[in-house]
This record gives C-alpha cells, sequence and structure tokens, in this order.
C-alpha cells in the first residue's frame, strides 16, 4: 500500500457491530472477519477519498503514535483484505 | 456444553427448482413436505437468528427465486440486520426482479454453474435453455452491480471446462469463484458412478487452482473443494458440527447440515414449535455430535481430532452405516481403503446414466 493509494470498501464490503459478540466484524460475500481495535480504528477512516497517507497520518496524530509504526501495522492488514478482494484501491 | 453462537445460517426456501440436477443437495425423499414456511415466519426466524449470533443469511433452495415473495424475504433478512447472500441458479431472475433484490437490500449473489457450454450446462440441468438464460442473468447481475461469487460444480462429466470456468468468472466480473467438486450426499450418492471424479482430473483440478491462485491474486478469490474420495484426510464438515452454521428446510426443520436427515438416529426441532436459539443450544441433533465425547477410535486418540473433527457425519453413515464412525476418506479409517478402491472402480464407469432429480411431490406455496 503506498501512501498515495486510496483504499475503499468495495459494494458488498461492510463493517457491522455485533452485538452479541460485542465486536467489530467486516462483513463480506460469506464471510464475516473479527475486527481488533486497531483494524476497527484503520476500516473507519476508510472513506473512498481520503488516501492512505492521510488516513495513517490522522490516526497517528489522535493516537500519539509513530506514523511509521502505525504505516506498518495498517499496510499488512490493508493488503491482506486487497488480496481477498474486500478492499479496492484507486490512485 | 455451551456451544458458541453460529455464524452463518442456510435458509432453504423451497425444495422446487427447474433444473434436476443430479447431485442436488435436497434429500432424496422430498414426498413428506407439503407446505413451505410463509413469508411471515421466515421474517420471524430471521430475527431470531440475528439475535443470537448469526451474521450470514444463505437464502438457497431449491432454487430460492422460485418463491414468489422472494424481494420481501431479502427485506425482511436486512431489517433483521443480516448480510443477505442469494444463491441461484439464475432460472426465474429477471432484470426488473433482480433490480427490486437490488432496492431491497441484497447484498452478494453467488451464481451456479453446471457447465461452460450450453451443451454440457443443459444436460447436466436438465433444462433446456437454462445455460442462454443463466447468461443473461449473469449480464443483469454485472449491470446492477451486485457482489458475484461463480459457484461451478464438477464432476467427471465436465472436470475439463475448470479452465474455462475460471475465466467465465473473470470475465463476469466476478470477485470469486468456487471451484465445488461434487459431494456425494443426497442425490449424488446416487450418481456416484456417473459423477465421481478420476484419481487424475482430481489432481489436475487440484495443480490448475494453484496455479490459477497465484496467477490470478488480488483479481479473483478462488475457493476449493476438493474430491474427497480421492483425499487422505477429510473435509473440516460444517466447520465443526454445531459450531459454526444451521440450515432451515421450506418446511421448518432446523438441522445441523444440509444431509442431516439422512443419520436415522437424529431427531429434528421445527422453528414453529420452538426458538430458534433454543433449538441451536438445547435441541439433541445439535448436541449429538459437538465437540468429541462421541467419537471412537482412531478419532479419540488422534492429534487431528479437533482440526476435522471426525470429517463429515453423514458421510459415515452413508458409506459405513455408523454416523459415529471416522469418516471413511481419513486414511486412518479402517474402511480407507475400501473407499479409495470404490471411487476407481465407480470413476471408471463411462456409460453411467445420469439420475435426474425429481420434483418434490405435493409442494405448494403457502396462500398469499
Amino acid at each position: 500500500m503506498q501512501t498515495t493509494d486510496i483504499p475503499t470498501l468495495p459494494r458488498g464490503v461492510r463493517l457491522h457491530h455485533d452485538k452479541v459478540r460485542d465486536a467489530w466484524v467486516l462483513l463480506a460475500p460469506e464471510r464475516a472477519i473479527t475486527l481488533d481495535a486497531v483494524g476497527h480504528a484503520i476500516l473507519t477512516e476508510v472513506d473512498g477519498t481520503r488516501s492512505f497517507g492521510e488516513i495513517t497520518g490522522a490516526l497517528a496524530e489522535r493516537y500519539s503514535a509513530p506514523v511509521d509504526e502505525i504505516r506498518n501495522d495498517s499496510s499488512g492488514f490493508l493488503d491482506a483484505l486487497r488480496s481477498r478482494r474486500f478492499l479496492d484501491v484507486s490512485q | 456444553m455451551t456451544a458458541p453462537a453460529p455464524i452463518a445460517m442456510l435458509a432453504e426456501l423451497t425444495y422446487r427448482c427447474p433444473l434436476a440436477c443430479p447431485y442436488c443437495s435436497n434429500p432424496v425423499q422430498m414426498a413428506a413436505i407439503d407446505s413451505e414456511l410463509d413469508t411471515e415466519t421466515w421474517a420471524r426466524v430471521f430475527r431470531e437468528a440475528a439475535e443470537m449470533g448469526v451474521l450470514q443469511l444463505h437464502l438457497s433452495g431449491g432454487e430460492p427465486a422460485s418463491r414468489r415473495d422472494l424481494t420481501e424475504l431479502v427485506t425482511a433478512a436486512r431489517e433483521a440486520g443480516l448480510y443477505t447472500n442469494l444463491i441461484t441458479s439464475g432460472i426465474g431472475l429477471t432484470e426488473k426482479r433482480l433490480m427490486q433484490l437490488d432496492a431491497a437490500g441484497l447484498d452478494h449473489v453467488q451464481l451456479s454453474l453446471q457447465g461452460t457450454s450450453p451443451e454440457m450446462a443443459d444436460e447436466i440441468g436438465g433444462y433446456r435453455g437454462g445455460f442462454a438464460r443463466k447468461m443473461q442473468v449473469a449480464e443483469w447481475i454485472g449491470k446492477i452491480g451486485f457482489p458475484l461469487t461463480l459457484n461451478a460444480v464438477l464432476h467427471r462429466r465436465n472436470l475439463h471446462q475448470l479452465p474455462r470456468a475460471i475465466e467465465m468468472a473473470e470475465e463476469m466480473g466476478a470477485r470469486r469463484i468456487e471451484v465445488a467438486t461434487v459431494q456425494f450426499h443426497g442425490w449424488a450418492l446416487k450418481n456416484r458412478d456417473a459423477l465421481m471424479p478420476t484419481r487424475e482430473q482430481a489432481q489436475e483440478a487440484t495443480q490448475i487452482v494453484i496455479e490459477a491462485r497465484t496467477r490470478l491474486k488480488g483479481r479473483l478469490v478462488i475457493d476449493y473443494v476438493p474430491a474427497d474420495y480421492h483425499e487422505s484426510y477429510p473435509k473440516r464438515c460444517m466447520g465443526g458440527w454445531g459450531t459454526t452454521g444451521l440450515n432451515v428446510t421450506p418446511n421448518g426443520l432446523v438441522l445441523p447440515c444440509h444431509a442431516a436427515q439422512t443419520i436415522p438416529q437424529l431427531t429434528f426441532d421445527r422453528v414453529q414449535d420452538k426458538p430458534l436459539s433454543d433449538i441451536w443450544h438445547n435441541g439433541a441433533a445439535f448436541n449429538a455430535y459437538r465437540g468429541t465425547d462421541w467419537m471412537q477410535d482412531p478419532c479419540t486418540s488422534c492429534d487431528r481430532k479437533t482440526i476435522d473433527f471426525g470429517g463429515c457425519r453423514c458421510q459415515a453413515m452413508a458409506v459405513v452405516g455408523d454416523p459415529s464412525a471416522t469418516d471413511p476418506v481419513c486414511i486412518k479409517s479402517p474402511h480407507h481403503k475400501d473407499l479409495q478402491t470404490q471411487a476407481d472402480a465407480f470413476s471408471g464407469r463411462d456409460d453411467a446414466p445420469l439420475v435426474y432429480r425429481d420434483a418434490p411431490a405435493k409442494t405448494s406455496e403457502p396462500a398469499e
């Protein structure tokens, strides 16, 4: 994932709060992925307009964490979603 | 035993279907069913499912488009908060109907593929013109923008079409293809001699899938169900009995898997009589094979027992005659060698005719 990439959740992939298990999940075609706090924080920032660089910059500021660390963690997570077709990327 | 909440529910809305596929997973005996659950009962079942933790709803059949109230059912499912997937052959869907399903909030479509040519598809489906109509439906699905999974059902007669099926998934803009080798339950069990892949075909399919996964990474996701008679270890059936999913039949029986009625020792509850969560947690059929206490050797002492949970209970019943036995696909089963010998013999019967699925007798749609 490059800083200029714009991630977006494609149609049929959405965040859902699972009341029964008290967890956030990503619902996708025939899959449900339980999100940890970090995964949820990243995906709530994904809006189809802001770039990966902007999103991770905002997260670094909000959580007072080094931006490189945030980029490293989120990049792996988003790339894994992308390879499963749960995330689209435009430039 | 306290069971985790289920993730997925398969709602078999009807056993009616325009196709007659010889591997249909519906029961071989459908005669006793004389009425389907009405719209309001299904809507209640969807709400009960969501309340107990189900996230994914698969609307299936038979052909779910054979239900006139399909759009209302999708609306009810989305109102309940469920991710709603339509599992269809495409027959019975018009562009207008698909647009109504879109407006109702349908999340995803899984389209079945009986073959990659009209000759193959129409012969396997037992329905002339079915392939052409399916291709038209695929075009409408793409136009509306539904996320699409193509479900290619493969066996000895059409396994050579696997490369083309993968190409078709790409051409249709599908994000995912299920390469599903026929599993021998229901009608497929009657057709083992006509449908059993050869060992060479099974191996070739695995190679094609491995190659295509690399080539299409990030473009097309390939889920693969191998020809399990030719495998050494059994499938983790249903993700573990009574742990992940449940199935509701057209007349309201709640099953741990779609073939569970082939196990004569089991009794099933109905959604008309009890809340769904009571059935899931306390139903005799759900508790019969939960966990590992029910197992026999070689499962009991096996280090894979919580990996595959002894494989498929219905397959143990069908092949060995004992639903608590180790799935005979397993290399540790005393019946494994016999199964492989049988599989090779079935796969050599090139003149075996297809036994088509019967239409269900007496089935009627609920009055409106």
